[in-house]
């Protein structure tokens, strides 16, 4: 899936969680720039974002992601529909 | 209520949308009851106070929380904090579940030993339970154990002394005798939660090691929704009424059409039998004090043929009010609340009908509407929705329709009658009004709890707070059983006031409104004058607080001759009555003629 694709679709799922159509996301977007993203909001996102990409992400990629960049190849890379 | 909170919802959606669909909830609130909620947890809570919130808030309740730190259940039940204390909640859930279990058997333990580890895991909780409920005097809501869903010793977990199965069994057991002989602990049933939405998906492992959640992300809506339902349950916010079409919902076919004999109703077919089952389903409703009643495009004479099958469980006089005419569904629903002086607030709707349903909710939205295709799946919708979760039942409960028909034949007498007052006259009435007795503790509570209309302060009570008020001698309290010749109406109002000095101050006033217009409220009234007056009462201060559903006692105390003294921009009203200028009102009704 090409990276512009998976951003499109990511940024629809930031808005909802996160309930704010202001977002935009860049590769290098982290949880410091989304006020409401905490660790307690990170797993609603990470159980959206794989229900919206038909994925998973493994143990160490859920804590180990450092910024939306790396969400995104993952996403790119495993992402069947 | 929000549609994407009505079932069958789905879960991750609600997960995902959680913030938005807080926005929404908190934008359209009006009237609703606010609700201290401690939530003592043995894993992450998080989620589940979120989504709980979201449930509650569909349904009237605005709740404020208090959120143990992480696995601190256990200490904060038994030796509480500050931050505990002071929130001083009104209803605890101990959300434990099998992950808490702290000494499981081991593989060929012998059986007295698992014995000592199933009673000190057991009393562990007591001690939670017992301790809480000296502190809070609150409704305490506990989780039972779920399975796991792993087996190493496969069919052997149960039937077997050291089995882990068997352990976590005998375990609820002891939960559920404890359940049985205390009031205001309730069982929050995850066992059954869990095998219902599948174990193997209901440990969802990942969650459990990222994030310290003892159930999958996707299944808190299911869980946050089987909780809501408790504690709607107990703060009174339960559907009254279950009204039904008839064609294609209650039986097969078109009862217009085919007639009597062409339904399908009975166990002589397979589709005959799925009817049957239903409404023998929604007939057991009536045990649970739900009213029925009939909202369907019919003429009545056809309606009446397919209620009166001989093979079905429904008849006739099963409901307390049968619609069956050709007007708007929504319009006979809205008829039908009048006549039972029932909000439409109060009803469920069920019909096999996607289009009717959709008119229902638009015209009338406050009534909620299931949805279903087919007589299994109107059982699990109903079964499932929990509107009307039981968690206490009262004699008047299982009564209830009874008295609903009792008061459908008054309503024919009455146009026999050439004035009102003889028409009251004729009931020949009976009302004991006394000081509340400790029996009578759980239908005061409930009747408390959900009266809206008739209901001056709309003040609610625990039934914890109840036994309190009905101990302390600060009080003056009355509740009144209506009783006349078609039939007991069972307790129908309460009255609270507190006694400060001269003046006795009406914290409490209400009655239900399936006795309204029968003198009942003066009857009352001259039963608390004479009880003040013995107390060395001057004078009684009553108070009306307006809401969305009381505006028909605005002018209560000014009806009963009491002088307005303050009035504030809310509409708030203050009244005050002299006890010693009062001659009793009431003309109809004996009061305590029976010796008590």
């Amino acid at each position: 899936m090409d990276k512009e694709t998976v951003k499109g679709r990511l940024t629809k799922v930031f808005r909802n969680v996160f309930d704010d159509d202001a977002i935009e996301l860049t590769d290098s977007t982290t949880a410091d720039d989304i006020e409401a993203w905490d660790s307690l909001e990170h797993i609603t996102l990470i159980s959206a974002v794989e229900k919206e990409f038909k994925m998973r992400f493994t143990m160490k990629e859920v804590s180990g992601m450092k910024n939306v960049g790396e969400m995104m190849n993952i996403i790119a890379e495993r992402a069947k529909n | 209520m929000l549609p994407e909170l009505s079932r069958p919802f789905d879960g991750d959606m609600i997960m995902q949308s959680k913030r938005k669909l807080l926005r929404l909830l908190k934008e359209k609130e009006q009237g609703a009851v606010p609700l201290k909620i401690a939530v003592l947890g043995g894993s992450t809570t998080s989620d589940i106070i979120k989504i709980l919130e979201l449930f509650l808030r569909d349904r009237g309740i605005v709740p404020s929380f208090y959120e143990s730190e992480y696995a601190q259940y256990w200490s904060d039940a038994v030796f509480g904090n500050k931050e505990l204390d002071e929130f001083k909640p009104e209803l605890v859930f101990i959300h434990t579940t099998s992950r808490n279990i702290e000494e499981k058997p081991r593989v060929n333990e012998d059986e007295s030993s698992v014995a000592d580890k199933l009673s000190r895991e057991y009393e562990r909780y007591e001690r939670m339970w017992t301790s809480l409920s000296e502190k809070f005097g609150c409704v305490i809501i506990q989780n039972n154990f779920e399975l796991p869903s792993e087996r190493l010793l496969g069919n052997r977990e149960v039937g077997c002394a050291y089995g882990r199965i068997d352990f976590i069994t005998r375990l609820n057991c002891k939960l559920y005798d404890y359940a049985r002989s205390h009031k205001n602990f309730y069982i929050h049933d995850i066992n059954y939660l869990s095998a219902a939405y599948g174990l193997e998906r209901w440990h969802e492992l990942r969650h459990w090691h990222l994030y310290k959640y003892a159930m999958s992300v996707s299944a808190i809506p299911e869980f946050a929704y089987s909780l809501a339902n408790i504690v709607c349950s107990v703060m009174g916010r339960n559907k009254k009424v279950l009204a039904l079409d008839l064609d294609n919902t209650l039986w097969g076919g078109v009862i217009g059409d085919d007639g009597q004999s062409g339904i399908e109703i009975g166990s002589e077919t397979s589709e005959g039998q799925s009817f049957l089952r239903l409404q023998e389903y929604i007939k057991a409703h009536k045990e649970l004090g739900v009213l029925l009643t009939v909202c369907s495009k019919n003429d009545l004479e056809n309606a009446l043929e397919g209620l009166n099958h001989p093979d079905a469980a429904l008849h006739p006089d099963d409901f307390a009010c049968i619609k069956a005419n050709w007007n708007e569904k929504w319009r006979n629903l809205e008829e039908t609340a009048q006549e039972l002086n029932l909000l439409p607030e109060s009803f469920v709707f069920a019909d096999d009908n996607p289009a009717e349903r959709e008119i229902v909710r638009t015209q009338l939205p406050e009534v909620t509407v299931i949805n279903f295709d087919d007589p299994e799946e109107c059982i699990r919708a109903l079964d499932k929705c929990g509107f009307f979760e039981v968690t206490s039942l009262s004699a008047d409960d299982a009564a209830r329709g009874e008295m609903y028909r009792a008061n459908a034949e008054r309503a024919a007498a009455e146009k026999k009658f050439a004035s009102y007052g003889d028409f009251l006259r004729s009931l020949e009435m009976k009302a004991e009004i006394r000081d509340f007795d400790p029996v009578h503790i759980p239908r005061i509570t409930q009747l408390t709890n959900k009266s809206n209309q008739f209901n001056l302060t709309t003040k609610r009570y625990t039934q914890t707070e109840m036994e309190a008020v009905a101990t302390d001698n600060k009080f003056i309290r009355l509740c009144g059983r209506l009783t006349d010749k078609f039939g007991d109406n069972g307790i129908v109002s309460v009255v609270i006031g507190k006694k400060e000095g001269k003046s006795l101050h009406v914290d409490l006033w209400l009655m239900s409104c399936r006795v309204l217009k029968r003198e009942m409220e003066f009857a009352m009234l001259d039963r608390l004058v004479e009880e003040c007056r013995s107390a060395g009462i001057e004078e009684i201060i009553g108070y009306y607080y307006p809401t969305k559903k009381n505006g028909m006692v605005a002018g209560l105390y000014e009806e009963f001759g009491f002088s307005r003294i303050a009035s504030d921009e809310n509409g708030n009203t203050t009244w005050r009555l002299e006890t010693s200028k009062y001659s009793p009102k009431t003309k109809a009704i004996k009061i305590n003629e029976s010796e008590n």
